[in-house]
């Protein structure tokens, strides 16, 4: 019953699904902010290299040594995200052409790269990786065993991180606050909230978010280094975003959707049945497309669309 | 410290910051090889010969530059008036599809036949590919930068799909190795276009030659023309348009139209002036459209200053490929690229405000009250 196909796909749906998870739930916070960061796959691929990096490094127990990595993909990610920041918060850059110089100059051919072969990263596979974490029992379990049970605890992390998510952008003030920033910060700035902050923080939060996304596939789904091993995933988180209306419970339903049309060619192949790859990879692109001209239009996008402020440099002297 | 916007901007400065800009991006880019254990002087020393003074560098570097030309062109005419249409790169390959097929569909027709053919096949799938994002614009509001990049996706996959997992007429499947080894047909001779050259071992590329004069047709028509200044008017205040009554919809179309064909034929000649097939790996590996927009921004979205710009990026990304390895850092062009662009940005800041340090401003005194 664990091989049956359905099975397979939901729980390959969520190994492919959890790192676009992360980097949506960090894309959605500074969305949520009005900062669009087109530069998610470089942020996502330079936290894949560092993860990784620390994981051949250090040495200790298996399980330090990935928290650490965790911990160091997330701060690269920041760091990579906060020149985004700085180029459109205070000086009020284009988000467009900035977020397209972070991939540019992080991404594949760039600072990843960069990194990868400095710190010789391509020669051996990862000396720990993220498995399963629960008893055996539990794991073979029918159905659940293999969805709920066989799971990582990055995967069961970004349960957690979108529960919270949800939580704080519905039920804490400082979430509350965030939204005011992303739909009316010219208001949001009347009542005292510093716009600016908010902006950097989530705009941050969203860069180690994207840190630890691209750590899952150095970590967990592909242990080794490849140049572009997230494989444009940063650019269907983006898009993930979109399609989830910008509510994280979304997020997790989208992100396993769309994780499972990248797991469906491989699992169709291994078993002699041959569609073109491409028909399911395309899926994802063209159904943000189609969401977001859904939610384009008058009422519709006042409820579910994009955070009104979303790409606009804040100038309170221009208010 | 402030920053105040200003009124006009001094012509020199307009100038001066890309080439600081450069300047600054070379310094930083020289720190991060010092802090990694690298020589930059000889690594830009390499640089320099790679892209420019080796023997044939610089038939390779208009090699590298010719495509970033029309997707730069592209960037431009679309950023330039508040369009963002990202999509270059899908429109690139769509082009490259279609000039791929009709060059194989004209096969024994003489080569001006087959050179203007897939010149306006590229144009038109180019510009068709940019049409979507331009309805779903005009029509139904919708923000063509995502839809755009989306489709970026879709035409790559397209493209792979018509190489890898089909028998297209534009596969090679002559020989059995090609099942193997799946790559493009291989188009018919007279679909290969001129080069120019000049002097023993400098190639100008045909397509370099119509990235020139479409450069100047884009300067042109946004100088010139009506329809140059209502795509102004529209990129700066859509409301002042509507209410001068100017078809902003009509507008939108033209200008996404405009950027698409200019990238598609950018695809016409990667196919007529380099490839001589359909090359998915190839056409997607460089990410021209991506760059196409650093080089546009770089050039501040005008025409002839893309092509200049082209031209330093394209020796750069020659020279990364040039030298791979040995004394090179891999990596090392994006990260270039990325400062440059950072550098500009910044640098933009000067050129529409006016920072000012310390005094406060009447008009933050009167918000504080």
């Amino acid at each position: 019953m664990n091989n049956s196909l359905l099975v397979l796909i939901a729980s390959s749906a969520i190994v492919y699904g959890t790192p676009l998870l992360y980097a949506a739930l960090g894309e959605l916070l500074a969305e949520r902010s009005g900062v669009l960061n087109l530069g998610v796959e470089g942020m996502m691929l330079v936290g894949a290299a560092m993860g990784f990096f620390v994981v051949q490094r250090l040495d200790g127990p298996g399980p330090l040594a990935l928290g650490a990595a965790i911990a160091v993909a997330a701060v690269a990610g920041a760091a990579i995200a906060s020149i985004h920041a700085f180029l459109v918060i205070t000086l009020r850059a284009s988000q467009i052409v900035s977020g397209l110089a972070i991939t540019i100059f992080a991404g594949a051919a760039g600072l990843s790269s960069y990194l990868a072969n400095d710190l010789d990263l391509a020669q051996s596979p990862a000396r720990h990786v993220f498995g399963p974490i629960l008893p055996h029992s539990l794991q073979s379990l029918p159905v659940a065993g293999p969805l709920l049970f066989a799971q990582t605890a990055l995967v069961y992390a970004s349960w957690a991180l979108t529960a919270a998510v949800a939580y704080y952008l519905a039920r804490t003030r400082p979430g509350l606050e965030l939204r005011a920033v992303g739909e009316s910060p010219g208001a949001a700035d009347a009542v005292g909230i510093n716009v600016t902050a908010y902006r950097y923080v989530h705009t941050l939060v969203g860069g180690a978010l994207a840190g630890v996304g691209g750590a899952c596939f150095s970590l967990s789904i592909t242990p080794q280094w490849l140049d572009g091993l997230t494989g444009g995933a940063g650019w269907i988180a983006i898009a993930l975003v979109i399609f989830a209306f910008w509510r994280p419970d979304l997020c997790l339903v989208g992100a396993y959707v769309f994780g499972a049309f990248s797991a469906l060619p491989f699992i169709l192949q291994a078993r002699g049945v041959t569609v073109a790859p491409e028909l399911f990879q395309a899926l994802p692109y063209l159904m943000t497309v189609v969401v977001l001209v859904a939610v384009s239009t008058g009422a519709v996008r006042r409820h579910l669309g994009a955070p009104a402020a979303l790409g606009r440099p804040y100038v309170r002297e221009e208010r | 410290m402030r920053l105040e916007r200003r009124a006009s901007t001094p012509r020199w400065l307009q100038v001066a910051v890309p080439l600081g800009s450069v300047a600054i991006a070379f310094v930083v880019s020289a720190v991060v090889l010092l802090v990694t254990g690298h020589n930059p002087l000889h690594t830009y020393r390499r640089l320099f010969e790679a892209a420019f003074t080796d023997p044939g560098a610089l038939s390779s570097t208009l090699t590298a530059a010719t495509p970033l030309c029309f997707t730069g062109l592209a960037a431009a005419v679309a950023f330039r008036v508040g369009l963002f249409n990202i999509g270059a790169e899908g429109q690139l390959y769509m082009g490259a599809i279609a000039a791929a097929g009709v060059a194989l569909a004209l096969a024994g027709q003489g080569a001006v036949v087959q050179i203007a053919a897939m010149i306006i096949a590229g144009a038109v799938a180019g510009a068709a590919w940019a049409l979507i994002p331009g309805f779903l614009r005009a029509f139904a509001s919708t923000n063509e930068i995502i839809t755009s990049l989306m489709l970026n996706y879709v035409a790559a996959l397209f493209l792979n799909y018509l190489i890898f997992d089909t028998l297209s007429p534009w596969r090679d499947t002559s020989s059995p190795g090609a099942e193997q080894f799946p790559q493009g047909r291989t188009l018919p001779d007279a679909a290969a276009w001129p080069t120019l050259s000049l002097g023993t071992d400098l190639l100008i590329p045909f397509g370099l030659l119509v990235a020139v004069v479409l450069a100047g047709g884009v300067t042109v028509l946004y100088r010139r023309t009506r329809f140059g200044f209502e795509a102004a008017v529209i990129g700066d205040s859509p409301r002042a348009a509507r209410y001068a009554g100017m078809r902003t919809r009509r507008n939108i179309l033209l200008v996404m139209g405009l950027s698409g064909l200019l990238a598609g034929v950018g695809g016409a000649s990667q196919d007529g002036d380099f490839r001589h097939l359909l090359d998915p790996r190839g056409l997607a590996q460089p990410g021209y459209g991506y760059t196409g927009i650093v080089v546009a921004a770089l050039a501040r979205y005008n025409p002839f200053a893309v092509v200049v710009v082209a031209f330093l990026i394209g020796g750069l990304s020659n020279a990364g490929y040039a030298l791979q390895g040995a004394d090179f850092p891999a990596g090392l062009v994006g990260v270039m690229q990325g400062i440059i662009l950072f550098c500009a940005l910044g640098g933009e800041v000067l050129v529409r405000y006016r920072v000012r340090v310390g005094r406060s401003a009447p008009v933050e005194a009167a918000h504080a009250t």
